[in-house]
């Protein structure tokens, strides 16, 4: 349906690499250094997960590879590759056209995402129209094709209808189908269920994964929730206070992690706690990131296993069997 | 069907407005049958009055009077000239009607671009100018501004003409159509009279845009920021939609549902300060016939006005609410 | 208390406007209180050789068509023109006020009525009703005060009104209610006091937009009578000098009256800044 760009290679391997990325926020209380050498990469078709506790630099660093962060925001280094294109070099030309073509985003609270006074069919027409060679005229109609792909009932009213006429789910769906409208190749999905109800939430996963493997989509999920990131990601990556600290496949994290952040997680997420008391808490809290003396690892203030190296850069990226790596100087598993 | 009820809801305004305009009149400290006989008047004179116009009723019998004289157009008579005051305000209503909507298109033509140049690029020039405007124009005084664009257009610089009236005396207006010389006399394809109407329209169609600028380009600036930074915008411009589409279908359009609201409290201050312009620039619409009333003495003509104000100000309220009921889809389903 | 005067002394630090505008204001009372000691020349004295003289050593802001100084007309004006403006915004503060809060607190019919009253007053363009005021209640000055007052009554009433009905079920109202303090002194002593932040910026602006009021109406005629002297019936009266050059009589009296209203708007502002920086614009 859309003419594939050139310099675009959908099967490029890996299809999203983001390496070394930091990215600093100007603010009047200081500098904040958001990112540190956040490192992962995404295959096509794969899904992958973004976990981490609110502040760790997940919605960052998905906003980073969409180009969308506020003026404030400074990329101090690093590079973000998809398909072989480094976006951060790219002009802007390059990325209008890249966004919502090659790489979608949907974002949380739905129903603020959408436009109050345009219809729902409108806002899938403009980006069918802007994107897909689609004509004016066509447009309308494939846009209630979408409504359809998503589930939506009586998708040819619905088109007509506005975002404060439809529930959060609905709203939810219509996002999924701006974002499919022109077939990306990466869907990145930002807390898409934070502030659905629960039922709610695993049909929107259920449909975004259908949806992923039938267009051989990748998806990048963006998510607090240890739990929903191993029902429905191949691989998870870890963040705290915007540093990947592990990333492994989903299996292999869960039942080896080797960042002790991951073993907290793990053990304060509920799912096979036998009562709310087996669960643990976190202890400490996120370090200020204004400050200029962070430690190399961001970590190691609340971490049990701390040693005196652990404050010294570089923090070491050891590559794990099975795939993945883990940021740490002790990781669990080798004893030191 | 939604206008009837729109209408429904200003009857309540319409109700206030008549029984104020009762109450100024009658209720009065001394005795208003003097007022309306004027000064100059005997004893007698002011009896017959008393008489002539009810005023020896009972307060609410004087009421339904007045209703009635409403009801008829009669809204009494000027005592300087005798003639009906309602024959003299719709004859100079649209002397002020012209100057007033010319303003208030003049001031949207300049806040709004201003208002949204100021957003899209804040922090530049252009925005500390739309902020000092914003801030200035509130603080100026109508005739005072109009009085300095007199001096500075046509004392020192002889490019306006001088501030008498609507057309200079060469001209004779053009044949009555709407009472808009612009526009009669581009019906009557009379472009010398068109552009002598516009020469004096100019300074005192700016008067007023400047003030009523403020307020507008100080709404148009905080709601356009506002749009641009709301969520639906930021999956505008992540959806790869193009600048101008991100900034006028979404952004613009979001951002003048509130700038229509503040329409009414423009007009309500521009109502006010056309009454000063028009004694600035010796404009001949109802605000100087008010004025001229004023200073004679002569009461009927002051009451007829304020009811006339009152009352094209509750039609223009009416008038912005359909609007805003279009443009708003919210307002226009949930109703 | 102090927390709060350093609060005040940062926002006045960021923002050297608004400290320049609390300065004007300081020299503007000052003119008010002991101005009329110190002019220069008498006022109301003409001196019909010297008329329509331009600005000069011995007349700073030359002479009007009497020959009187302007500048001691000005500076004299100052004290009837913000005496204008404070009476009759203190009016429309104390009487707006009571309304609201009663209308908020009490709600039901009190708050039906007095809802009437002030839409009914907000149906009217705010300046031609105070003209009709005047109008029927006399050309005095006394009643320019009150035409200002009942058109700015509104602002307050809606403002407190809200505030009322916002806190009225608050906790410290229950507490009140329920040490058996009767209603009045749970308006007065405990709803007022929680409201006068913003009140205190409300009135900054609005007295600003009494002073545009007042000057407006003396402009068309009401209220002022020559030769007393105030800033918008010296305009009047400089007003048919513009076109023949003499720009002097209406520019000086206009500067000042802009000056004035300028300054209270950016007090406003600032004001409202420390008092409540979500609303900043």
């Amino acid at each position: 349906m859309s003419a594939p760009r050139a310099d675009i290679d959908r099967r490029s391997l890996p299809l999203l690499a983001i390496d070394d990325l930091s990215i600093e926020f100007r603010t009047r209380g200081g500098i904040v250094r958001a990112l540190d050498r956040v490192a992962f990469e995404l295959k096509r078709g794969e899904t992958l997960a973004l976990v981490g506790e609110s502040g760790s630099g997940k919605s960052v660093t998905a906003h980073a590879v969409m180009g969308i962060l506020p003026a404030a925001a400074h990329v101090a280094g690093g590079t973000i590759s998809f398909g072989g294109l480094s976006l951060l070099q790219a002009d802007a030309k390059t990325l209008d056209e890249i966004r919502g073509r090659e790489i979608a985003i949907i974002f949380q609270n739905p129903r603020a995402a959408l436009n109050p006074i345009r219809a729902v069919g409108k806002q899938i027409s403009d980006i069918l129209v802007r994107h897909g060679n689609v004509t004016a005229a066509q447009a309308p109609g494939r846009a209630i094709e979408m409504l359809a792909k998503v589930r939506i009932p009586d998708p040819k009213r619905r088109a007509a209808s506005y975002p404060f006429e439809l529930s959060g789910g609905m709203c939810q769906r219509v996002m999924i189908a701006m974002a499919l409208a022109c077939e990306p190749a990466l869907l990145i999905a930002d807390e898409p269920t934070t502030g659905v109800d629960i039922t709610t939430q695993a049909v929107i996963m259920d449909l975004i994964a259908e949806l992923a493997s039938a267009e051989g989509m990748a998806t990048l999920l963006i998510t607090h929730d240890l739990g929903l990131a191993s029902e429905y990601c191949d691989r998870i990556a870890v963040m705290h206070a915007g540093q990947v600290v592990e990333s492994a496949p989903t299996s292999l994290l869960l039942t080896r992690p080797h960042h002790p952040y991951t073993a907290k997680l793990i053990a304060a997420t509920p799912g096979d706690a036998a009562s709310l008391d087996d669960l643990a808490s976190i202890p400490g809290n996120l370090p200020d990131l204004r400050r200029d003396d962070l430690p190399a690892c961001r970590y190691s203030a609340r971490c049990e296993r701390r040693a005196d190296i652990c404050v010294m850069p570089p923090v070491p990226r050891v590559a794990l069997a099975g795939g993945g790596h883990v940021a740490c100087r002790r990781p669990l598993g080798a004893e030191a | 069907m939604v206008i009837l009820r729109r209408l429904a809801s200003s009857l309540p305004s319409v109700a206030g407005v008549i029984i104020v305009t009762f109450l100024l009149t009658r209720a009065l400290p001394g005795d208003p049958a003097a007022y309306f006989a004027g000064p100059a008047a005997t004893q007698q004179a002011i009896e017959e009055i008393r008489a002539k116009l009810g005023l020896d009723r009972s307060l609410p019998r004087q009421f339904v009077d007045y209703l009635g004289e409403l009801a008829r157009g009669e809204l009494g008579n000027s005592l300087s000239t005798g003639q009906p005051v309602i024959n003299e305000l719709l004859t100079r209503l649209p002397a002020s009607a012209e100057l007033t909507l010319l303003g208030l298109v003049l001031s949207v033509a300049i806040a709004v671009p201003l208002g949204i140049a100021a957003a899209t690029k804040p922090g530049t020039w252009v925005d500390h100018t739309c902020r000092i405007v914003a801030t200035a124009g509130v603080s100026l005084p109508t005739f005072f501004t109009g009085l300095l664009l007199v001096y500075v257009f046509y004392y020192l610089a002889g490019l306006a003409p001088p501030p008498l009236g609507r057309l200079d005396v060469y001209y004779s207006a053009p044949r009555q159509w709407t009472g808009f010389y612009l526009i009669d006399s581009l019906v009557a394809r009379d472009l010398d009279t068109f552009r002598a109407a516009l020469a004096q329209l100019a300074l005192p169609a700016l008067t007023l845009a400047i003030f009523s600028l403020a307020p507008l380009a100080r709404v148009t600036r905080a709601s356009m920021l506002a749009a641009l930074g709301s969520d639906f915008v930021r999956t505008a411009r992540a959806s790869g939609l193009s600048h101008r589409r991100v900034i006028y279908t979404y952004a613009f359009r979001n951002a003048m549902l509130p700038v229509i609201t503040t329409l009414g409290m423009v007009f309500s201050f521009l109502l006010g300060a056309s009454v000063l312009v028009e004694k600035v620039f010796a404009w001949p619409g109802i605000g100087s016939y008010a004025i001229e009333a004023l200073i004679a003495s002569d009461y009927a003509p002051v009451q007829g006005f304020v009811l006339a104000m009152a009352l094209l100000y509750v039609l223009l309220n009416l008038a912005i609410d359909l609007l805003y009921g279009l443009v708003d889809p919210r307002v226009r389903i949930a109703a | 208390m102090t927390a709060a005067l350093r609060h005040a002394r940062y926002i006045l630090s960021e923002n050297p406007v608004t400290g320049f505008s609390f300065a004007l204001f300081t020299f503007l009372v000052v003119c008010a209180l002991i101005g009329p000691a110190l002019v220069p020349y008498d006022p109301l004295a003409s001196d019909t050789a010297m008329a329509l003289t331009g600005p000069s050593a011995a007349h700073w802001f030359g002479t009007d068509q009497l020959g009187r100084d302007i500048f001691s007309r000005i500076i004299v004006a100052t004290r009837l023109d913000l005496g204008l403006a404070v009476s009759s915004v203190a009016l429309a503060f104390a009487i707006g006020t009571l309304l609201g809060l009663a209308a908020g607190y009490f709600g039901g019919w009190t708050d039906r009525v007095i809802g009437r009253v002030v839409d009914t007053i907000m149906a009217f363009p705010l300046f031609v009703l105070a003209m009709g005021i005047v109008a029927a209640l006399g050309n005095t000055l006394a009643n320019i005060i009150y035409a200002t007052a009942i058109i700015n009554l509104p602002i307050y009433a809606r403002l407190a009104r809200t505030e009322a009905n916002v806190r009225r079920d608050a906790g410290f109202v229950e507490a009140a209610r329920l040490c058996g303090n009767s209603e009045a002194r749970i308006v007065l002593a405990q709803l007022l006091p929680n409201i006068m932040p913003l009140m205190v910026v409300q009135i900054s602006l609005t007295l600003g937009y009494a002073i545009l009021n007042a000057a407006g109406l003396s402009f068309i005629g009401l209220g002022v009578r020559p030769p007393t002297a105030e800033w918008g019936i010296m305009v009047a009266e400089g007003a048919s000098f513009i076109v023949s050059g003499e720009w002097w009589v209406a520019f000086f009296p206009g500067l000042f009256l802009m000056a004035a209203v300028f300054c209270f708007n950016l007090m406003g502002d600032g004001l409202r800044d420390i008092v409540d920086p979500r609303r900043r614009t």
